[in-house]
């Protein structure tokens, strides 16, 4: 579980996560996301590394400019990024059951 | 804590389903959808239309943490009380393509009822990249350090 352990250590780091953030809708190139933090232009390579070494990011070549974006291919990580989504739907509907049980018992 | 909601998206497939059983009565679960004040209670957004008739539309608007505004709308297709409802969604000012949505309601006893829905999106890619915004978006907010990243991004364009 190597892919695992990686993918969670890639996304304990704050920068690394606010990258994923920007890169979710549409891929940026290396100077457009670096764009967007105070850090120096090297860290911010640093962290892209990090991401496409653990294939959270994915490389792709449009004419010269190389842009990043969400490894959509990801197959064997798809578990970890489906876990956040369903997170995301149970506690909407434990909202809903609990909104329910108090309006059925008013 | 155990999860209830179950994720069925098979690799490949421009499809996913959503299922969760509630410690609820049908009437009760399917109101849920239905009734603006409550859809807004639960759903943290604000109901601007919500026509639940065939050849309806609704229309939310939600209001993130930094303020800013997201609208989201759609039509309804089929509106069969107490069990089917069938609708578009759409994400608006996202460039993502609207979704085709099948909520399907069961009673399962007395004080239990299901809801199964089917989401159909115009690719695989599509499919893939919603399953992930949770992704990008939740896994920060499990951490207290999102905000002051955000925020120092926004200052800095």
């Amino acid at each position: 579980m190597r892919l695992r352990r990686d993918v969670f250590q890639a996304i304990a780091d704050p920068t690394r996560r606010a990258i994923l953030l920007l890169v979710a809708s549409q891929g940026m190139t290396a100077g457009a996301i670096a764009s967007n933090f105070d850090s120096a232009r090297p860290t911010v390579s640093k962290h892209l590394q990090i991401l496409t070494e653990c294939e959270l990011l994915e490389q792709h070549q449009n004419g010269r400019e190389i842009y990043y974006r969400l490894n959509p291919g990801k197959m064997k990580a798809i578990a970890d990024f489906i876990e956040p989504f369903r997170n995301m739907w149970d506690d909407r509907f434990n909202k809903l059951e609990s909104i329910m049980k108090d309006y059925k018992n008013t | 804590m155990e999860r209830k909601t179950k994720i069925h998206a098979v690799e490949g497939k421009q499809e996913l389903t959503v299922t969760r059983e509630f410690e609820l009565p049908l009437e009760l679960l399917f109101k849920a959808y239905t009734d603006p004040g409550i859809v807004e209670q639960w759903m943290g957004t604000k109901v601007l239309k919500l026509e639940n008739q065939k050849h309806g539309a609704w229309q939310f608007v939600t209001t993130d943490p930094f303020g800013n505004t997201h609208g989201f709308h759609g039509v309804i297709h089929e509106f069969t009380p107490g069990k089917r409802i069938v609708r578009t969604f759409e994400m608006e000012n996202t460039g993502f393509e609207p979704q085709l949505e099948f909520l399907d309601f069961e009673s399962l006893t007395d004080n239990s009822s299901k809801i199964s829905i089917h989401m159909v999106y115009r690719s695989v890619e599509l499919r893939d990249q919603m399953l992930k915004l949770p992704f990008a978006q939740g896994v920060n907010m499990a951490h207290n350090r999102l905000e002051e990243i955000v925020s120092k991004l926004k200052t800095s364009i």
